[in-house]
């Protein structure tokens, strides 16, 4: 049987959100509009496996993340990695993972050496090993010598993806958490992010949960994919299978974006996350 | 495998290292900020010198200009240690990086350690340029002063101010929007109440009854004792005990009440709103 690495149990999630103005409010008595981002989910990831959670924005994938990654703490049900409760457990759930999210995230004035040691110190690398690491890693993404020591506010938005994706790499989670990691990147950049994906897989067996609009990619790249829509997981099983879910029309396989059409009867449209 | 407490000391170290390359980046704000600050001493200082024709009266202006200088100078020391350790959060919001730290194996202790090391030394070496400035331009003469004294009754004092600074840190947490600057008015009121400028005793009997449980108040006369009259080390206990007792007692509820700010903040989901 294969090893757990993420297990999540009946994870619920609800945000209280109370206008500024009384009169704004839903109700006028003060009442906090309720938005359920998360709503009762259930899923077991594989060790060694790409989990898709695909969605629209608003659709709860970022909480989904956050919760796993101990940022979130959920109102019921509960969430594990490797067995440890992301609530009673933080630290050693936090030993094992890492993320990459869709806003690199940087001390902008600090070069990229600078703040990779900083992130690589705070796992309990000693620097000499972090300089190391960081080189080799940073040169795998094929980002140039001479940009490391500069700010990171003089790179591109992909340069700092590439970053970003270094500072995950950097501690060697079992669970990498990639919350849209190919968002804004240009095609080039983003294909080098793919193939990373499929190597840490096959090279280092890592876990990998993968949230993405892109339906080419999660096809691609997922060995299973979890459909969200407003906060419920409507459709989980291997890209094949949700394709086979919808009948072909006009001689044309499904794609994905046919199956979440079908199940959920919205579009992958771009809104404001509800988180 | 390295130890729990090596990890734990790196990661402390972390913020220490992190804080030191933003100085260095930021190094013509801090040209500004060291400007500014001796300005602010010195006018406040010669306010000293001027009392004598402003009131018309003969009065000790050497005297009162020392304890004026005491009054900015130990001021400006335990308010850069308050302000480096609430910016453990508002730092990280501002360059949006507050969640990548706080999902890191790391106990808040060890964070607040790297913070508080950082904030002790970082306005140790601030406080004694003003010094210096000071000193030479308004010819103060120290041959009777116990530094050692005025050294220990500081570095006492900064124990309090640690945990009134880790207790402040949870606004920006709470507060995304305006948290920093609420910091403000724990500062503002202990400025009011501690005799910084003026003795406690020409203040209303309530803000009298405050001034007896700020730490200032004791550092601050303990320092004017060591450094204007030249008291003795073991004299100067009577001012040194009540920091540290202030210090046993605010360090661990500012942790404690950090930790359930924390706590709240994943609750409602407050991380990740970049203020």
């Amino acid at each position: 049987m294969d090893e757990i690495a993420i297990h999540v149990s009946e994870a619920y999630k609800v945000f209280h959100k109370q206008s500024r103005f009384p009169w704004n409010r839903k109700n006028g008595h003060g009442e906090k509009k309720r938005v359920v981002a998360v709503d009762s989910i259930s899923f077991d990831v594989s060790k060694g496996e790409i989990f898709g959670v695909l969605g629209p924005n608003g659709s709860g994938k970022s909480t989904l993340v956050r919760l796993i990654a101990t940022l979130l703490l959920p109102d019921s049900g509960a969430v594990a990695v490797f067995g440890h409760d992301v609530v009673h457990d933080r630290i050693a759930v936090q030993r094992l993972i890492n993320r990459v999210s869709v806003e690199a995230s940087f001390f902008k004035k600090l070069s990229p050496m600078e703040n990779l040691i900083f992130g690589a110190r705070l796992y309990g690398l000693s620097a000499q090993q972090a300089r190391v690491l960081i080189l080799e890693i940073l040169t795998r993404l094929g980002l140039e010598r001479s940009t490391i020591s500069k700010p990171v506010e003089e790179m591109s938005r992909g340069m700092q993806q590439k970053v970003a994706i270094a500072r995950a790499l950097l501690t060697r989670p079992a669970v990498l958490l990639m919350d849209e990691p190919t968002t804004g990147l240009d095609p080039r950049s983003k294909r080098e992010v793919q193939a990373l994906v499929r190597e840490l897989r096959d090279q280092d067996e890592t876990t990998i949960l993968l949230t993405t609009h892109d339906m080419v990619e999660a096809e691609m790249l997922c060995d299973r994919i979890a459909i969200m829509d407003a906060g419920k997981v409507v459709a989980l099983d291997t890209p094949e299978k949700l394709c086979a879910m919808v009948p072909s029309h006009n001689g044309h396989s499904p794609t994905l974006e046919d199956v979440f059409l079908e199940l959920t009867g919205k579009k992958l449209i771009e809104e404001d996350d509800v988180e | 495998m390295i130890s729990t407490t090596t990890r734990q000391l790196r990661a402390s170290y972390a913020f220490v290292e992190r804080n030191a390359h933003l100085v260095k980046r930021y190094w013509s704000w801090e040209l500004v900020w060291l400007a500014y600050s001796i300005a602010n001493s010195l006018s406040v200082s010669y306010i000293g010198l001027g009392m004598e024709q402003i009131s018309g009266q003969e009065i000790d202006g050497r005297y009162l200009v020392l304890y004026l200088v005491v009054g900015t100078l130990v001021w400006r020391y335990l308010s850069l240690i308050f302000y480096w350790i609430t910016d453990v959060i508002g730092l990280e919001r501002w360059e949006g990086t507050i969640e990548y730290t706080l999902m890191t194996p790391i106990h808040r202790l060890t964070h607040m350690a790297g913070q508080t090391a950082f904030a002790v030394a970082y306005s140790l070496l601030f406080t004694a340029i003003i010094l210096a400035v000071t000193v030479k331009l308004f010819q103060i003469d120290l041959t009777n002063a116990n530094l050692f004294g005025v050294t220990l009754v500081m570095l006492s004092g900064s124990l309090s101010f640690i945990g009134i600074g880790i207790v402040g840190s949870i606004l920006p947490l709470l507060f995304p929007e305006r948290g920093a600057q609420m910091t403000h008015v724990i500062i503002a009121l202990l400025l009011l109440v501690s005799g910084v400028y003026y003795p406690v005793a020409v203040l209303p009997p309530t803000l009298r009854k405050l001034s007896v449980f700020s730490p200032a108040t004791y550092v601050l006369d303990g320092t004017r004792k060591a450094l204007l009259d030249g008291v003795p080390t073991a004299q100067l206990w009577s001012f040194i005990w009540p920091t540290l007792v202030a210090g046993a007692i605010a360090i661990p509820i500012g942790l404690w009440v950090f930790g359930l700010a924390e706590r709240y903040a994943k609750r409602t989901g407050k991380l990740h709103r970049n203020g």
